[in-house]
């Protein structure tokens, strides 16, 4: 007689006073059991993935068009841009995917203290990522008069067309930041969560979504950087 | 050695058995409505979607009764210089009113007709009234797989019609429902415009969640013994619509907040005076909607095949070839978008397009004959489902077949903008989904509200509804090739007939809506009370109660037979309808 991995967490034993919340739960009423509610978050998280995929990927076609059309005034826009607060930021995200996968491995092996560790970092290199691009990169470049559109107004410009480059530049970075800000909503909400209890090796489809999602944000974020920041 | 038994309560009783309908009230009347709006089992969220999206299709109907009056009679200024035929009139603003005046006040009602059929009737319409509904029972389960999403999609369908018809009241908007760069960059009526580009954008979201729930659901919650192929054919519409929904509306999201940002910060991305480019929004709009004519027309495909398979009791022709067609239409509708662009893009690319919208008419076309072939030697009962049914295979065809020149580059040039693609997309969205959702509405009324309605009323509505639609519209498929250019509030002297044809149609038409209004209110205060299987269908809907228990069923049902096994399941000589079905098995066997 086999016996089959049912993920039931153990039942509390008497004596044992504080179960925890993640032992606590079950699965939805709806639900035949706790893996196929897993299998479904899963398959909706990654459904949602797409859906933000499709998102960026209308920015990236009006990059590529307009660089197509004005292949200079693109390269003279990323000229003003210093890869290495790109490249710093990129490395802030890269890190803070890390901490965020660390932080679901811990929570599976019931390491509540540094998946709160993992999750603090995780949050904290999210607004790094948001005060660098804020304090050293829109702000002075928009005070410069490197603007969208009709807002344009930089004295030095050398081509035409270089307000494109920047309605396509804060677009997509601006996108990007709001799902940035998104994310640390999230995250915010995971380490309140994390507190009571609420995740743990039976039980932490939250972890695992809010994980993809972040990674998903890390990923765009992979693309646009060269793309922004590495074509002159 | 036991089966895995790791799933004992799901075969097991689960204290459902006393357990009333899901349309009794509970407490008092505040607690009743409480109740409903905090819901989230999808029948009552089914139901709230189903009154909300014919409450919108009301208001989009008066509209385009408005647009019919309108043109009536060909708008003039006469001797003494007073405007004649101009209905619409008192909404152009200014003192003096002009015939400009007129086309605009025209615009607004064009506009406000295109867009809340379009966003607020038609494409959550059936997926998320009867879609909602019925497949979680059709698949037997007890719910979606994420039920406050659910919920949560309702909320924001009603949130982004409010910014709709705010827009509305603020004085409408004047670019179609297309918003087509420079039209919605520059007219008048800048909160206008932005409340109802947001509109657009919040309904997408309400479109997604529906779309992402359903996939899960289909995926994860079938009732055990039900493989992909025993699905009904309606479900496989919905998902395969589903998948369309997730996969193209977040494009048409990045391409409204683009056109807001264009709007309120200028920044020209479509704007060729600032160096951006007009036809790069024709690009993204279309590759959202043209697939989403498939959004509008999937499931109303999906409704016929079940309705059309019950109402004449027959094994469906064609199970998998109209399964995979489903599929093949989400694939292909992504690639041809530029048929909408014939006129504004190069030669090359146009006669790609045009070459690959050929091919999506090779699955529409594989669903057409399969259904007709299912209707041989079977026994047609003419209820008003299936006279919708029939309806439908007679205007879908027409619909279907008159894109086919719209899709020849040589014709399109001379029919593109005229009122024969008007008269094109409403024998397929109105002939077709309309119609659907008619058949779908009568063959499922009893299943949700418990009542019978009276056929001889659905009947009559069916016909009127017939005759109008086709006086309103087949007299647009000449008016079209004799020159008539769509949008326009006037006309010369020689449309006068056909365009009077056509707004007599259009009254009748509504009087066909008036009746069947009629008949529902006739039948949920006054209707014979429902069995549980009035149709003799074999879909497992029909295996709960009339209207079903709050949790769906009272096990959880174990398939034993297919959904068109007429001719297994029911002994021959019975009528399915009397058959009593087997009380679903618990713990039961497959077939
Ligand atoms: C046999 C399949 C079909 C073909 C080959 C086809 C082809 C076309 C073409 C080429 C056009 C553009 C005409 C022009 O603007 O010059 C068009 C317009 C349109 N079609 Fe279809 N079509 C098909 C089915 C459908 C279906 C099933 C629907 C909706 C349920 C639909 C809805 C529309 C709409 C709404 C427009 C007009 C959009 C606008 O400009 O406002 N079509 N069709
Ligand atoms: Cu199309």
């Amino acid at each position: 007689m086999a016996s089959i991995d049912t993920h039931q967490p153990a039942l509390p034993q008497p004596g044992k006073e504080k179960v925890p919340l993640w032992q606590r739960y079950t699965h939805g009423h709806h639900w035949r059991n706790a893996d196929d509610e897993f299998d479904g978050a899963k398959i909706g998280i990654w459904l949602f993935l797409a859906t933000e995929v499709l998102l960026f990927s209308g920015m990236f076609c009006a990059y590529a068009l307009f660089r197509l059309m004005y292949p200079e005034s693109i390269a003279a826009g990323s000229g003003y841009l210093d890869w290495r607060w790109g490249g710093l930021n990129t490395v802030v995200l890269l890190i803070s995917s890390f901490t965020i996968a660390m932080a679901i491995r811990n929570v599976q092996l019931n390491q509540q203290f540094w998946a709160r560790i993992n999750l603090l970092i995780t949050w904290l290199c999210a607004a790094a990522f948001l005060v660098i691009k804020l304090t050293f990169e829109y702000i002075p470049k928009w005070s410069d008069g490197k603007r969208p559109g009709a807002l344009f107004d930089y004295p030095f410009a050398q081509h035409a067309h270089e307000n494109v480059w920047w309605s396509i530049y804060y677009v997509s970075t601006g996108i990007h930041a709001t799902h940035v800000i998104g994310g640390m909503v999230l995250i915010a909400w995971l380490i309140y969560r994390q507190g009571k209890g609420a995740y743990g090796p039976t039980h932490y489809t939250m972890m695992e979504g809010v994980g993809l999602y972040w990674h998903i944000v890390d990923l765009v974020w992979i693309f646009l950087f060269p793309l922004l920041y590495l074509v002159h | 050695m036991t089966t895995v038994d790791r799933n004992l309560d799901q075969l097991g009783d689960h204290g459902h058995h006393d357990e009333g309908s899901y349309l009794n009230p509970k407490y008092g009347p505040i607690a009743t409505v409480w109740d409903w709006m905090t819901t989230v089992d999808h029948k009552k969220i089914g139901v709230m979607y189903l009154f909300a999206v014919l409450f919108m299709f009301f208001l989009g109907g008066v509209a385009a009764l408005g647009l019919r009056i309108e043109l009536l009679e060909p708008t003039r200024i006469d001797e003494t210089g007073n405007l004649t035929g101009a209905a619409l009139s008192f909404l152009a603003e200014g003192e003096t009113v002009s015939q400009a005046a007129v086309g605009q006040a025209y615009n607004r009602v064009m506009t406000m007709h295109g867009a809340i059929m379009v966003f607020m009737f038609i494409v959550p319409g059936i997926p998320a009234s009867l879609g909602n509904f019925f497949l979680p029972l059709m698949l037997g389960a007890k719910d979606v797989a994420f039920p406050r999403l659910n919920l949560a999609s309702w909320y924001i369908y009603v949130f982004g019609s409010l910014f709709g018809v705010f827009s509305i009241l603020m004085g409408g908007v004047d670019t179609g429902w297309t918003f087509y760069t420079p039209y919605s960059t520059t007219t008048t009526g800048q909160p206008q415009v932005i409340a109802m580009v947001l509109a657009a954008f919040i309904l997408g979201f309400s479109s997604i969640f529906t779309g992402l729930n359903f996939i899960v659901t289909t995926h994860k919650l079938r009732a055990p013994g039900m493989g992909w192929f025993d699905m009904p054919l309606f479900i496989w519409a919905v998902y395969s619509t589903s998948i369309i929904q997730v996969l193209a509306t977040p494009v048409i999201g990045v391409t409204l907040l683009l056109l807001i940002f264009e709007r309120v910060l200028q920044i020209g991305i479509f704007d060729p005076g600032l160096g951006g480019d007009p036809v790069l929004f024709q690009h993204f709009f279309w590759f959202y909607s043209h697939p989403v004519v498939y959004v509008m027309i999937l499931p109303a495909m999906g409704i016929i095949s079940d309705v059309l398979a019950v109402h004449c009791r027959k094994r469906i022709f064609g199970y998998r070839a109209i399964a995979f067609s489903s599929l093949a239409i989400a694939a292909i509708s992504f690639l041809v978008w530029g048929h909408h662009m014939f006129t504004s893009q190069g030669e090359l690319a146009a006669m790609v397009f045009s070459f690959l919208t050929f091919f999506v008419a090779i699955p529409t076309a594989v669903k057409v004959f399969n259904w007709i072939a299912s209707l041989y030697k079977g026994s047609i009962t003419f209820t008003t489902p299936m006279l919708y049914v029939f309806a439908f295979l007679f205007l879908f065809s027409i619909g279907g077949l008159t894109g086919l020149p719209l899709g020849t580059l040589s014709t399109d040039l001379h029919l593109h903008d005229s009122y024969f693609v008007v008269a094109h997309f409403h024998y397929v969205m109105f002939g077709g989904t309309v119609i659907a959702f008619l058949a779908g509405i009568h063959h499922w009324w009893p299943k949700m509200f418990g009542r019978m309605y009276s056929e001889k009323g659905g009947a009559l509505g069916c016909a009127l509804v017939f005759i109008g639609f086709n006086m309103t519209f087949f007299t647009q498929f000449f008016l079209g090739t004799q020159g008539m250019p769509r949008r326009y509030a006037s006309y010369v002297d020689e449309f006068t007939l056909l365009h009077q044809i056509s707004t007599y149609g259009s009254l009748i038409l509504a009087l066909g809506f008036v009746v069947h209004l009629v008949v529902f209110l006739h039948s949920l205060f006054l209707g014979e009370k429902a069995p549980q299987n009035p149709w003799g269908g074999l879909t497992l809907e029909w295996e709960t109660e009339t209207p079903p228990i709050e949790h769906n069923f009272h096990h959880e049902p174990v398939l034993t037979h297919g959904p068109y096994d007429f001719d297994e399941v029911v002994p021959p000589g019975w009528d399915p309808k009397d058959y009593p079905l087997p009380e679903p098995t618990p713990g039961g066997h497959k077939h």
